[in-house]
């Protein structure tokens, strides 16, 4: 193992990457709630169809998502010809459209836990609070949100140790360009490539104790939600 | 006030089609076996279930009416759910505050502390729901429904869930609310004990359909409706406490048209009470025997007799002001040349207190 630690251009993939996937499970909390929430209590009978779609990034290689996503958002996709035609900075290549990659490529593993969280409340508490003088809006703060803690609680830490893992949808429509969209998993990739092994053993070390410690701390504190309501 | 219903439910398996004027003060029971549409009934009335051309008006608030749909969450209702059904992310107090909070000030009629005091749960107040026995669940979500001040109380089954000691500890709570609440409640059961106990009114639901409905002194002697025709068929009595007997340690209830005998009850003077006669116990003489143990023999006047299965017959009697029911076997009635307008001595071999 080399005796360099990490060089500046490793700490800055490292503050992207966390920036990023801290950005986008934001997004997804608050896009993938009202989604979950509504295909938890839908009767919609093509539900399955939409349920498919969101699994999608779950069985796909991240390339083929990627390549689909730089085709649509460079100059000559649909979007990337929006972008021009109003003015807008092209998207491919950006930090920006790295974060609408990563939603796309994250998606599943904010809402199935959100899904399943909100479908295992059942109607009862809710319609319990409808009785109790509470508006919809009221009794999905008041009670859905609180109940269903646990699936928030899985769903972000799922969602940001995901993002954190994205290797190829970044490489595809981020390119690698340090300072802007170069993340950790392409930085560690480069340093293999130049045979810089100590690098890449600091770099992958940490990526695997932080993702072990993201997930065991989600086991623990679900497992006192349980707990305390069972 | 009273209350005007009229829905019509189409579900899979059934169809609820109903019409009914309630009156607007008293225990209401829904009676009927399971899947007759009992609950859908219940739950029509909240709002919880939708029906398209459904009218509801409860006294002087008109909750449904064609398009005119008063979401639940706007109706000043109670509603007790089989199960407790607590929210289990707060602890008993705020389940308690859930409701309260969500109350005008100017609408609190009910206040907290008395729905505390009513159901005794003062101290489970700072308990976690998940701390509570099933029979202690039950009563925290009576007090919550009770504490947002309803204008009436609905509630579902509320002791299907529980086993008879639990059944036996709730059942005392729900007597003393018939007689603290000015509040109408309409009480969905299956059980004719709860109902016999508990309510004023009854409705019978057969197949989704009205059977008959009327005061349940009424309604317990009508031979045509199946609830004579149970093992427990009976009348309640309105009477009240006239005197002890303290040589032969017994209490003497007054009714209507005599007096009934019975081991004594820690009751005073002058209290009312309930009672339950059953048909079973029940027996009739031609003469007035005064060679028996029975202590409660009235005359009567037989107004009615049909069978009850092949061996027993069910007789109708008027003794006095008040109705009472016999089932004796066919054979005896035979024995006995029974018929419409004889005169016959109802001797009552025991009589339920109910509260």
């Amino acid at each position: 193992m080399g005796t360099m630690v990490l060089s500046e251009s490793d700490l800055i993939a490292l503050v992207i990457t966390l920036k990023l996937a801290g950005i986008t499970t934001l997004i997804l909390l608050l896009l993938g709630t009202p989604i979950a929430w509504w295909m938890a209590r839908t009767r919609w009978r093509f539900k399955f169809m939409l349920e498919a779609v969101i699994a999608l990034p779950l069985v796909l290689p991240p390339t083929v998502l990627g390549f689909y996503l730089l085709v649509a958002l460079g100059p000559h996709g649909p979007l990337g010809g929006l972008m021009d035609w109003l003015g807008v900075q092209r998207l491919a290549f950006t930090f920006t459209g790295l974060v609408i990659g990563s939603v796309f490529y994250s998606m599943p593993f904010v809402i199935q836990p959100l899904q399943n969280a909100f479908t295992a409340i059942g109607n009862r508490p809710l319609e319990v609070a409808a009785t109790l003088g509470a508006s919809p809006l009221d009794r999905f703060f008041t009670v859905a949100v609180p109940l269903a803690r646990s699936g928030f609680l899985t769903a972000t830490v799922l969602g940001f140790a995901h993002t954190v893992g994205e290797f190829g949808v970044v490489l595809m429509i981020g390119g690698n360009i340090p300072g802007e969209t170069q993340v950790l998993s392409i930085a560690i990739y480069d340093h293999v490539e130049a045979l810089e092994y100590g690098s890449a053993h600091w770099l992958s070390g940490g990526l695997l104790v932080l993702s072990f410690l993201m997930l065991m701390s989600v086991y623990l504190l679900n497992r006192r939600f349980s707990v305390v309501q069972s | 006030m009273t209350i005007t219903a009229r829905f019509r439910i189409k579900r899979k398996n059934f169809v609820l089609d109903v019409d009914l004027n309630l009156p607007g003060k008293g225990i209401t029971a829904v009676f009927g076996p399971s899947g007759c549409g009992k609950t859908t009934l219940l739950r029509a009335i909240a709002g919880l279930e939708k029906c398209r051309h459904g009218f509801l008006r409860v006294g002087d608030m008109q909750w449904q009416d064609g398009k005119h749909f008063v979401p639940v969450h706007q109706r000043s209702l109670g509603y007790v759910f089989q199960e407790a059904s607590l929210f289990a992310h707060l602890n008993v107090r705020r389940n308690l505050e859930y409701g309260v909070k969500r109350v005008p000030v100017s609408q609190r009629k009910v206040s907290m502390d008395r729905a505390i005091a009513l159901l005794g749960i003062e101290p489970l107040l700072e308990r976690r729901t998940n701390q509570l026995s099933g029979g202690e669940k039950q009563r925290v979500a009576i007090a919550r429904a009770l504490a947002v001040s309803p204008r009436i109380l609905l509630m579902d089954e509320p002791l299907s869930a529980l086993d008879l000691t639990r059944k036996q500890e709730i059942m005392p709570y729900l007597e003393s609310l018939h007689d603290e609440l000015d509040i109408p409640v309409i009480y969905v059961s299956h059980s004719l004990d709860e109902v016999v106990r508990l309510a004023d009114h009854l409705v019978l639901l057969e197949e989704g359909k009205l059977k008959a409905a009327g005061p349940i002194g009424e309604m317990l002697s009508r031979l045509d409706l199946p609830l004579a025709h149970s093992d427990d068929a009976g009348v309640i009595i309105q009477g009240i406490v006239a005197g002890h007997d303290d040589d032969f340690d017994l209490t003497y209830l007054d009714f209507p048209s005599g007096r009934f005998s019975v081991a004594r009850k820690a009751l005073s003077v002058g209290h009312a009470v309930r009672l339950k006669v059953a048909a079973r116990d029940v027996s009739l003489t031609l003469e007035y025997q005064s060679n028996t143990s029975i202590l409660n023999i009235f005359p009567a006047t037989i107004e009615e007799i049909i069978p009850d299965g092949g061996a027993q017959v069910m007789v109708r009697l008027i003794a006095g002001e008040i109705v009472m029911l016999s089932r004796i076997t066919r054979k005896s009635a035979t024995l006995l040349d029974l018929k419409l307008g004889k005169k016959v001595y109802a001797q009552v071999k025991s009589v339920v207190l109910l509260t």
